[in-house]
């Protein structure tokens, strides 16, 4: 895919300005920060011709929690657990893209266990994710909860292998620089096993349920179209631009981690619009579940980290590294540049969810006021990575 | 208050003795319906909560009203940041009462984890009154259904009558509480000296 | 991919006149940079963006760093008069001294930009631009018109570190509220003092601890 001529590219470094259709002034309604589906702490202010949205512009900073300062002012290992606070769905995810960039800081090898780990450990999150932000799109539709309790009902089976391993549901602060934090028993892969083998039969009852649901295909259909050359030019990643089309995965790109060793398929999208984004998260729920089946069957023996890692006093010598993963709701890449002191000189988050809004105004104007709660859902964003 | 075993035998000939008072707490607190309100993290795990698993509804909380006019119970779950410290206090003078509020996790006490941070209020009792702390990071859904309960024993043990009675029966209550304006540097006033008091260090 | 002289050379063929230099990375990620001047950036934005092989049509991220003033005392080997007695004999001898000069170098701010290939996968390009310093000159061309995806990256460094980026079309805080008067990500920002109480204070923590509960006994006496 190559982007053609650069004046279709030429008008996007603005939202388009539409005119409304009556005179008059316009309705301004402020959706959040306190909204029913807002995901979290985020407020749009939409001014509206009768049902039309004319202008809507996004105000974040209401959860910002000032991390990358508080990082500056702790350790490297400190800061793993705040990691964890980002996206608070994924905290594995996060936390292995942390890891990432400062084992590419410093050069440093991750034994074979520890890989296996950290991919079974990042597949289980990604399908856990994937489901979570289904049933809260379809909550917004409508349908108050009950997806959603599909959903939770796996994501708690999951959540209970987390805790078995690492010790905490949610926040798990499982990765180190050079492997992972603690052993898995056999007793734990095998219970992972047989989370594994039940999910194809959950995806296979959430799909029945809500795929050819017309409310659902009527209300998802064409709504908030995203076009292939806007998603690249605007920095989207992850789900939402692999359902406009494009073929950009981190897993298969960067080569990070030992995903080479799995067969796995990209799922694209045709459209772009809410029901692809919807379809591309079943599909990649799927393929998730193909490697979780692939890895869980060769795990080899041996350490979880590396005997050459510097655990105490780790001062990586200055420079700089910019490490980045798939996670599941983009690219999550962190930025360090070192001074060779014990505390990052500079720590910087790459959100996924922040820039995958950039282009939300574009997607939502000219529609319906009750298609914004959807096309806002659909990029799936968690507002502790927006405002970090 | 009646004699037990009294209680028990007049029960068993079809007869229920009780006071005025453990009637109308009994309403009160089977009842409690909190507010949709979550800000990050512990969100989640209040969401889990409310989920088939460990399930809220049983305990009262049949619904999460939206609306902060229809709620009793305003749950901070996450951390409270400068820029939404104002919004909270709003909504909080927009509950009718009685309400009340239920600090989960490290964050709405007093900061958590991100407590340095120049845009974190350090804990949303600075502003409002707090009924139940829940400490965690995030606390367990098990800990929000042990707080449930505790607010539930508060309201049972709420007299109609005296010095402790529930605002909603005191005519002085204060009902408003100030909003801070958002300064150029920090929140103006920094804490709401009527609700929050610096705690004294004794070593 | 080409490698980082491979690029710069590109550039300088492309856009003639502009300013680029290599940055080095001595840490083993070796990813080095290029360092763009002001006045071509968006010229060189645009070739990089649009070249068959390079199709550097991807911004993922867009840093901001603060780099404060430095402070640096280098020792000099100085010749000078000095007096000495040499013999008995007060004289003039030319001497060679060790002096500690001290100068400081300014400091100035910096943006980040991480480019990487959607159509040929391939990546990072790694571009920086510099402020004149800290103070008053904190503009730098903004690549919104170029990339989509800067857009709210460079209002979040507008915001936290205050560079002003001229052509951006809506340049506004994004994190911190309106009326807020800081940056507070720089090196040098002092935050509120609203940190009453801690349980287990230490250093300066402990210190304004002390003063305000000194504060608070004196308001209670009084």
């Amino acid at each position: 895919m190559t982007i053609s001529t650069t004046e279709k590219i030429e008008g996007w470094n603005t939202p388009p300005v539409i005119t409304p259709d009556s005179e008059g002034e316009l309705l301004e309604v402020a959706m959040g920060p306190h909204h029913p589906s807002t995901h979290g702490v985020f407020r749009m202010d939409v001014a509206l011709d009768g049902e039309r949205v004319i202008r809507l512009k996004p105000i974040f900073g209401y959860l910002h929690r000032n991390h990358e300062k508080i990082a500056e002012g702790a350790s490297y290992l400190a800061a793993m657990p705040y990691t964890d606070r980002l996206d608070y769905f994924c905290s594995l995810t996060n936390n292995w893209a942390y890891a990432l960039a400062v084992e590419t800081l410093v050069g440093q090898a991750v034994p074979e266990r520890a890989q296996y780990l950290r991919v079974i450990l990042a597949e289980l999150t990604r399908v856990q994710n994937h489901a979570s932000s289904i049933g809260f799109l379809i909550q917004e539709m409508g349908a108050s909860g009950t997806p959603l309790m599909y959903a939770f009902k796996e994501r708690e089976k999951i959540l209970d292998l987390f805790e078995e391993l690492t010790g905490s549901r949610m926040m798990c602060n499982y990765m180190r620089f050079g492997g992972c934090r603690v052993d898995a028993s056999e007793a734990w892969l095998n219970d992972t096993r047989k989370v594994v083998a039940g999910l194809p039969k959950f995806v296979d009852e959430f799909e029945n349920l809500l795929s050819s649901n017309e409310i659902l295909m009527a209300r998802c259909q064409g709504v908030g179209i995203l076009s292939r050359e806007l998603a690249v030019n605007a920095g989207v990643t992850g789900p939402m631009l692999r359902a406009s089309g494009v073929n950009y995965d981190i897993r298969k790109v960067d080569h990070y981690g030992i995903y080479d060793r799995f067969s796995f398929r990209v799922p694209l999208g045709e459209h772009g619009d809410v029901y692809d984004r919807y379809m591309m998260r079943i599909l990649e729920m799927r393929e998730s579940i193909h490697i979780l089946e692939q890895a869980l069957k060769e795990v080899p023996g041996g350490p979880v980290m590396d005997a050459k890692a510097k655990i105490r006093g780790f001062r990586p010598k200055p420079g700089e590294a910019y490490g980045r993963i798939e996670a599941p709701k983009g690219e999550l890449g962190f930025y360090l540049i070192s001074d060779g002191g014990p505390n990052p000189y500079r720590y910087r988050i790459r959100p996924p969810s922040l820039i995958n809004l950039t282009i939300l105004e574009d997607m939502c104007l000219g529609s319906n006021v009750a298609d914004v709660v959807l096309i806002f859902g659909s990029v799936d964003i968690v507002l502790g990575e927006v405002d970090r | 208050m009646v004699d037990k075993q009294l209680n028990i035998e007049l029960g068993k000939q079809g007869v229920f003795v009780t006071t005025i008072e453990e009637l109308y707490n009994w309403g009160r607190r089977s009842s409690v319906w909190p507010m949709q309100f979550g800000l990050a993290c512990c969100a989640i795990e209040m969401i889990a909560t409310t989920m088939a698993r460990y399930d809220l509804a049983r305990f009262g909380a049949e619904v999460f009203r939206p609306s902060p006019r229809q709620a009793d119970l305003m749950i901070v779950s996450g951390t409270v940041t400068k820029k939404m410290a104002p919004q909270v206090v709003r909504l909080y003078n927009q509950m009718a009462e009685p309400r009340y509020v239920i600090a989960m996790g490290a964050c709405a006490i007093s900061g958590g984890p991100f407590k340095q941070g120049y845009n974190v209020l350090k804990g949303i009792d600075r502003y409002i009154p707090v009924d139940v702390h829940i400490p965690g990071c995030p606390p367990r859904p098990e800990a929000l259904l042990q707080a449930f309960m505790a607010l539930q024993k508060k309201i049972d043990e709420q007299p109609l009558t005296g010095p402790g009675r529930p605002r909603h029966l005191d005519a002085e209550a204060q009902g408003e509480f100030p909003v801070p304006e958002q300064g150029e540097h920090d929140l103006e006033p920094t804490s709401n000296k009527g609700v929050w008091t610096v705690p004294v260090v004794i070593r | 991919m080409k490698s980082v002289e491979e690029i710069k050379a590109a550039i300088e063929a492309a856009v003639p006149g502009a300013r680029v230099s290599v940055v080095e990375n001595p840490s083993v990620s070796g990813q080095r940079s290029l360092r763009l001047g002001h006045a071509h950036a968006v010229e060189v934005a645009k070739f990089l963006r649009d070249d068959a092989e390079l199709a550097l049509d991807f911004l993922s991220n867009v840093s901001g760093v603060d780099w404060p003033d430095k402070e640096i005392a280098e020792k000099v080997k100085v010749t000078k008069t000095v007096t000495k007695t040499v013999d008995g004999v007060e004289q003039q001898v030319e001497e060679v001294v060790e002096e500690t000069r001290k100068r400081t170098e300014p400091g100035y701010l910096e943006a980040v930009y991480h480019l990487y290939s959607m159509s040929k996968k391939h990546g990072p390009v790694i571009l920086r631009m510099r402020t004149a310093n800290r103070t008053d000159e904190v503009e730098m061309p903004s690549l919104t018109s170029i990339w989509r995806s800067a857009d709210l990256q460079e209002r979040e460094i507008f915001d936290l570190f205050g560079i002003v980026f001229t052509g951006h079309h809506d340049l506004r805080r994004l994190l911190m509220w309106r009326g807020f008067k800081d940056h507070p990500m720089r090196k040098d920002y002092v935050e509120p003092d609203d940190f009453e109480y801690e349980p287990t204070a230490h250093d300066e923590v402990l210190q304004r601890a002390q003063e305000h509960q000194a504060a608070e006994q004196k308001g209670e006496g009084a």
